[in-house]
């Protein structure tokens, strides 16, 4: 099988800025010691896939994903791109323009006053015609659902209008992935959902490839596999379904599971007869329906 | 909440707005420059016919321009002042111990005065009439020439935009801090002027830091996207010269013209 995105023993490593201000006592032979923010995470993610990446702060989530987008080298180790090395000088454009990032403040990558001018930003980067730029701005406004705002200064939408336009920005470039880093984690409910819907679609409609950084259960359990990080290491790896039915090992990282994980495991604790894998409301209530049609 | 007023526009559908900005900043830059070889009062009411044409062709509300005067009126009245003092003359209009006012001095005043308040009402008629953007890009234009000697003409204009489009965010945020401290029971509001801008002071430093913050990610996300300064870069909108921008062009020249025949005439005739 193919890999899109492919990382193997890859390391990274930095040394933390000097904390004494924050953590006074005791701290101070700490700082300058290098921390391995990633500690050999070896990983393929196939074309197409929806994988969710998820793990509490500091776990090195975000780090890996600067990585696909050639924002970090890595210190030891190696990323691969659609085959091609991160690590090469040359070929960092032509990764930079096939992986798309979102990032978690939407005020912060917005650069335009207005939005269409913020989608034209990246394929403007790219050196393509002018004619070209407005068709591609038209077509990924609309994709988003934000052609009506074409014209409009930023500042006056919504967190999740914000992050569409960052969405439509990345489409006007035609990636082949997208890498959304905590882009929901500054939103509300509402503007959560809109962007897991646009994301969704994109995914289904469009093929694709999807990492979805987040510490959102509810979000990752809809992607097609679940890679969990802590301390710079992959420590659980699978379906939702699978990931969300290790319970304790979550919890023992520090980690919740979603709501409907975390009942239907109740649930069969107390001897009600509930299949393994039930990780979405829509699942549960179906079990739950059989099990009292029974 | 705060206002801004810096780069206001009016929005409308007027020649003057439709006009190439590059045109435009260029008109205003003569404009201004030829403000300064008038020296004759004939000169500064063609001038004035001029810009009350320009005005009325614009559909700026007239309004508009005098707030935008107001805040600049102290320093035309200083500057008045000045020249009336300052100016060593031959005919002595008043004399009381030290003041001397000679006639020189008054018509200097009112030459600047009059060039002053020209000269913002001109150049507020170009941020009026164009859209930040449209001003950005015509800087940029107008400053590629000098990429030769090295003038990073692209870096300014991005600069530019990206300072503009930054301006409600960080108001926004002062906003909150503002409030922040207020319930925490800061005082912005009483106190005379020393202590009012020391308690600016727990405004800006948090202000400040969370600018750089937003500096450090706004460049990852432009990184991200490919941004490498103007190396093959292209534009989704693009200038293009009309036929209105010529007449424009030849309008103000013609104008500028007559103002040098004027200024010859007066300098013949010795009319002031």
């Amino acid at each position: 099988m193919e890999f899109i995105v492919k990382a193997e023993n890859l390391v990274y490593k930095y040394v933390a800025p000097s904390s004494s201000d924050e953590n006074s006592a005791g701290d101070t032979t700490d700082a300058g010691v290098p921390l391995l923010a990633l500690n050999g995470i070896n990983v393929g993610i196939k074309k197409g896939e929806f994988v969710a990446v998820l793990g509490h702060n500091g776990s090195g989530k975000s780090t890996f994903a600067k990585h696909i987008n050639c924002l970090l080298q890595p210190t030891s180790g190696m990323v691969w791109v659609n085959g091609i090395s991160t690590a090469d000088e040359e070929t960092i454009w032509d990764i930079r323009q096939s992986v798309g990032m979102v990032f978690q403040n939407p005020d912060n990558q917005i650069i335009a006053t207005i939005v269409e001018e913020d989608v034209a930003f990246g394929p403007e980067n790219l050196g393509i015609p002018p004619s070209e730029i407005r068709k591609r701005v038209d077509e990924a406004l609309a994709t988003v659902g934000m052609s009506e705002f074409a014209g409009n200064p930023p500042h006056h939408l919504s967190g999740g209008q914000k992050q569409r336009v960052a969405i439509a920005g990345i489409l006007a470039m035609r990636p082949d992935i997208i890498v959304l880093d905590e882009s929901t984690a500054m939103l509300d409910p509402n503007g959560r959902k809109e962007v897991m819907k646009v994301v969704k679609q994109l995914n289904e409609e469009e093929g694709i490839t999807i990492v979805f950084i987040t510490h959102y259960m509810d979000e990752a359990a809809l992607a097609d596999r679940v890679i969990v990080v802590a301390d710079g290491k992959i420590v659980i790896e699978g379906t939702p379904a699978e990931v969300f039915s290790q319970i304790d090992e979550l919890k023992a990282i520090g980690l919740d599971v979603p709501q409907a994980a975390e009942i239907a495991h109740k649930l069969r604790n107390h001897g009600i007869n509930l299949p393994q894998g039930v990780v979405t409301p829509q699942h549960l209530v179906e079990e739950l329906e059989k099990c009292l049609l029974k | 909440m705060l206002k801004v007023t810096i780069g206001q526009y009016y929005p409308a559908q007027s020649f003057i707005h439709r006009l190439d900005p590059r045109m435009k900043l260029l008109c205003t830059m003569l404009f201004i420059v030829f403000l300064f070889f008038v020296n004759n009062f004939l000169g500064y009411a063609m001038a004035f016919v001029l810009l009350a044409t320009v005005i009325k062709v614009s559909k700026v509300p007239p309004k508009f321009l005098l707030r935008g005067l107001r805040a600049i009126i102290f320093i035309i009245i200083f500057t008045a002042i000045l020249n009336i003092f300052f100016t060593a003359g031959e005919t002595i209009v008043f004399e009381w111990r030290w003041m001397r006012i000679s006639q020189e001095g008054l018509l200097n005043a009112a030459r600047m005065a009059l060039r002053l308040t020209m000269l913002i009402i001109g150049s507020s008629i170009l941020t009026l009439t164009t859209t930040p953007i449209q001003l950005t890009d015509a800087i940029e234009s107008a400053l590629k020439p000098l990429k030769k000697i090295r003038v990073p003409a692209h870096e300014i204009a991005m600069m530019m935009t990206i300072a503009l489009r930054f301006i409600p965010t960080l108001i926004e945020e002062m906003d909150k801090i503002m409030k922040a401290q207020m319930a925490r029971g800061a005082d912005f509001d009483t106190g005379g002027i020393i202590k009012k801008a020391r308690s600016l002071v727990p405004l800006l430093v948090p202000l400040f830091i969370s600018a750089f913050r937003r500096a450090e990610d706004l460049a990852l996300a432009m990184e991200s996207r490919c941004y490498r300064g103007d190396i093959g870069r292209t534009r989704m909108k693009q200038m293009r010269y009309a036929l209105r921008d010529l007449a424009a062009f030849i309008i103000i020249l013609s104008f500028i013209a007559g103002i040098f025949v004027l200024n010859h005439v007066a300098a013949v005739y010795g009319i002031w």
